[in-house]
């Protein structure tokens, strides 16, 4: 017999937070903000810890709770109903112990802002759709928890909405989500033909039943999916919103635009596995979708200067890196690799953060450097960050990266081609991090106006945490892990016929990490000219990168101006002239026509008053005395049919 | 005694007089008296029913009729000096404005 867990608090306590700092957060004074924005997601993380202890204490998984019906029409039933199983306890974990942090870091970041209080209920409503997304037990309230998060990121991109830019990158994220939610809708639509149900485990259980229904109906399902999570997750072609959300404040682009909700793509995938494990197709474009989105947001963060958006690109990439474990079918790699992110580039974005806020708004990698002596701590926490992304053993990120490089490698077909894709983007990946950290921390400072100072220990205290967890995050070892998540994802089998190809794939896997370092200390701090040599050298490819492929461009000429366009004709032409002025013409023109007739009756002559009333009265005559007259003949005009 | 038809016959006759008289006469001071024929047919149809049927409600409206009449009468022939002072003229067709 399962107790109650009280999975409602989890999503709940946050959302009071939401209501008392929304509603009441202007007049309350801040520190009292603060301490319920914080113990909300506070108490939350209780709870799932409080969730985990009883799992190990022999709790059966999954564990369901419902809540009420919500919809019951028909064959169709949707419970409010949490599921509580391996692989939602680690998201709720990260999403609320990591969410928890920056929490933390957000009172010493947002300090001296005017939004104060509405910036923390906008974070603790985040925090609530994105409990609701990841304990969802079916896919209709996993997409109110995914809206949900889309409209919490719209807010916090568009937070100091007095800019202009916030607020249009806000739009974008919002506008380009809308296409992916599309495919989520149509996705559930078609689950709903073909299965009848939403919920995960008869999906599944429906999947088991019949072993041999496979592709078909199964693809155009999990391709549907697919571009619902490619939105969220900012994965190719819909990955242009998440570099312009930073323009919201940096602890919410380490929240929601690296460690959480931009993961919410990969956990879908994960959570509908069954469906992709029948579809090779689909999970063949889920790889080479990964794959192509890893390496092509890595080339761009090579000579991006905006400390922010090299993170964003690398958080694409690194996303490219889960989607395409998903696509070998090693969930629980994209999982732990999800994990592992979570971490380190939540702690590269505070970090970043700390960098911005001690150099006075700086965002331009050009003008820092030398700040390793300034800011001591937050450089030895970004330098376990960026050690961990390059996937240098024994760092967190080596381990999920290497398990998701060694599952691609063993897959027959395509495999080694995807396989050698990932080392190319983790060398980039290495050279681009350490370029970073060249940039800002190592030589001597760029801009001597600025005197950086370290910043207050609400900040740093998160960023340490981090920084142990990015460093130790990892040596649980894939093997441990996924056999912890099989229950929820499947067994990931990595054994291999050659002997020694693990240790012979990491190494390489390590080396090209550590050539990447090399490269970035030849050209950032030995030989600071070549970079501006090679960008001058091959000016064509150096644009190419510095201009982001031109996929904005690209997009507004293709897509955006052509839509524009299609609405102001529309607006303009159909809306406005022709149903707008079309319905004040017709019905002035009724009014004109009938008044034209109309007033050939009130013509003031008094005696046409006269012949019409008395042929009124002699039509009312006709119409009462012919019937009588008829009806005593003997005719009765009813039978003939008047 | 003459038989009932007749009496009918009269007041329709005299009331088609009025109407007739109303519809083509052109001086306002004729259509006033055709307006008034045709109520006295009326009242003639009334009385011969009071009669025939023997009862008082009849000749009770044909008394109310005659007291609007006279009403009508004393407003109507006000009006028609009143218009015939602003306009000169008493022909109908002539007087087709709502003001004076």
């Amino acid at each position: 017999m399962n107790s109650s867990l009280h999975l409602w608090l989890i999503p709940l306590l946050p959302f009071a937070g939401f209501l008392i700092n929304g509603v009441l957060g202007r007049r309350l004074p801040k520190s009292l903000v603060s301490m319920v924005a914080l113990l909300a997601p506070l108490a939350s993380f209780a709870v799932v810890l409080n969730a985990a202890k009883s799992m190990t204490a022999g709790l059966a998984l999954p564990h369901v709770e419902t809540f009420g019906q919500w919809i019951n029409a028909g064959t169709l039933h949707i419970d409010f109903s949490f599921a509580l199983d391996q692989l939602s306890l680690i998201m709720l974990l990260v999403v609320t112990g990591v969410g928890f942090l920056i929490h933390i870091y957000s009172v010493g970041y947002m300090h001296d802002d005017e939004g104060y209080a509405r910036y923390f209920s906008y974070l603790n409503l985040f925090l609530f759709f994105m409990t609701v997304l990841v304990l969802a037990g079916n896919a209709l309230l996993m997409f109110v928890g995914w809206e949900g998060v889309g409209l919490a990121s719209y807010l916090l991109i568009g937070f100091w909405y007095q800019k202009t830019t916030a607020a249009g990158a806000g739009k974008k994220a919002f506008i380009l989500n809308r296409i992916g939610d599309f495919g989520f809708l149509i996705g559930m639509f078609l689950l709903l033909a073909n299965f009848g149900t939403l919920t995960f485990s008869e999906i599944a259980a429906k999947l088991a039943a019949n072993p041999g229904w496979s592709g078909g109906i199964l693809t155009a399902l999990a391709l549907c999916l697919l571009l619902g999570a490619t939105g969220k997750s900012a994965q190719l072609p819909l990955y242009i919103w998440l570099p312009d959300a930073m323009e919201g404040p940096t602890p919410v682009s380490a929240l929601i635009h690296a460690a959480t909700m931009v993961t919410a793509g990969v956990y879908m995938i994960a959570r509908t596995h069954p469906l992709y494990d029948r579809s090779p197709f689909a999970l063949s474009i889920v790889a080479i979708v990964g794959a192509a989105t890893a390496i092509f947001a890595a080339t761009i963060a090579l000579v991006q200067t905006d400390i922010k958006r090299v993170l964003a690109y690398s958080t694409i990439s690194q996303l490219g890196y889960m989607f395409l474990g998903c696509g070998v079918a090693a969930y629980s790699a994209a999982i732990f690799h999800l994990m592992t992110h979570a971490f380190f580039k939540a702690l590269l974005f505070l970090a970043a953060g700390a960098v911005i806020h001690g150099m006075g708004g700086e965002q331009d990698l050009r003008k820092m450097g030398g700040l390793r002596k300034h800011l001591p701590i937050t450089f030895w926490s970004v330098t376990a960050a960026v050690i961990a992304i390059a996937g240098i053993y024994p760092f967190a990120g080596f381990f999920s990266k290497d398990a998701i490089l060694y599952a691609a490698f063993l897959q027959s077909g395509s495999g080694k081609v995807l396989w050698f894709v990932g080392l190319v983007t983790a060398l980039l990946t290495s050279f681009y991090m350490f370029r970073l950290w060249y940039l800002t921390f190592m030589g001597t400072s760029r801009n001597p106006e600025v005197h950086p100072h370290e910043s207050p220990w609400s900040m740093l205290g998160p960023l340490v945490i981090l920084a142990l967890l990015s460093v130790g995050g990892g040596w649980i070892g894939i093997e441990k892990f996924s056999a912890y998540l099989s229950p929820a994802v499947g067994s990931l089998s990595l054994e291999s016929s050659t002997p020694h190809l693990e240790i012979i794939l990491s190494a390489l896997a390590v080396t090209v990490a550590l050539l990447g370092w090399l490269i970035a200390d030849r050209f950032y701090r030995a030989n600071p000219e070549t970079p501006t040599k090679l960008a001058a050298s091959v000016p064509a490819g150096y644009n190419l990168l510095a201009n982001k492929y031109w996929i904005d461009e690209i997009y507004g000429v293709l897509i955006v101006k052509p839509l524009m366009a299609l609405s102001k004709f529309v607006l303009e032409w159909i809306v406005d002239i022709a149903i707008l002025g079309g319905i004040a013409w017709l019905l002035g023109g009724i009014a004109i026509f009938t008044g034209a007739i109309l007033q050939r009756w009130q013509s003031g002559n008094l005696r046409s008053y006269a012949a019409w009333l008395a042929a009124g009265v002699a039509a009312l005559l006709l119409l009462v005395v012919v019937p009588v007259l008829l009806g005593s003949h003997g005719i009765d005009i009813k039978r003939m049919g008047w | 005694m003459i038989p009932l038809n007749w009496y009918l016959l009269l007041s329709a006759t005299l009331f088609s007089l009025g109407v007739v008289g109303f519809l083509i006469k052109r001086n306002l001071i004729t259509v006033f008296m055709s307006i008034e024929l045709m109520l006295n047919g009326v009242n003639l149809s009334f009385v011969t029913f009071a009669h025939q049927w023997h009862l008082v409600k009849g000749q009770i409206f044909v008394f109310f009729v005659m007291v609007v009449a006279a009403a009508e009468a004393a407003v109507g022939l006000a009006i028609i000096i009143a218009v015939f002072r602003a306009r000169s003229t008493l022909a109908v067709d002539r007087i087709d404005l709502m003001k004076l």
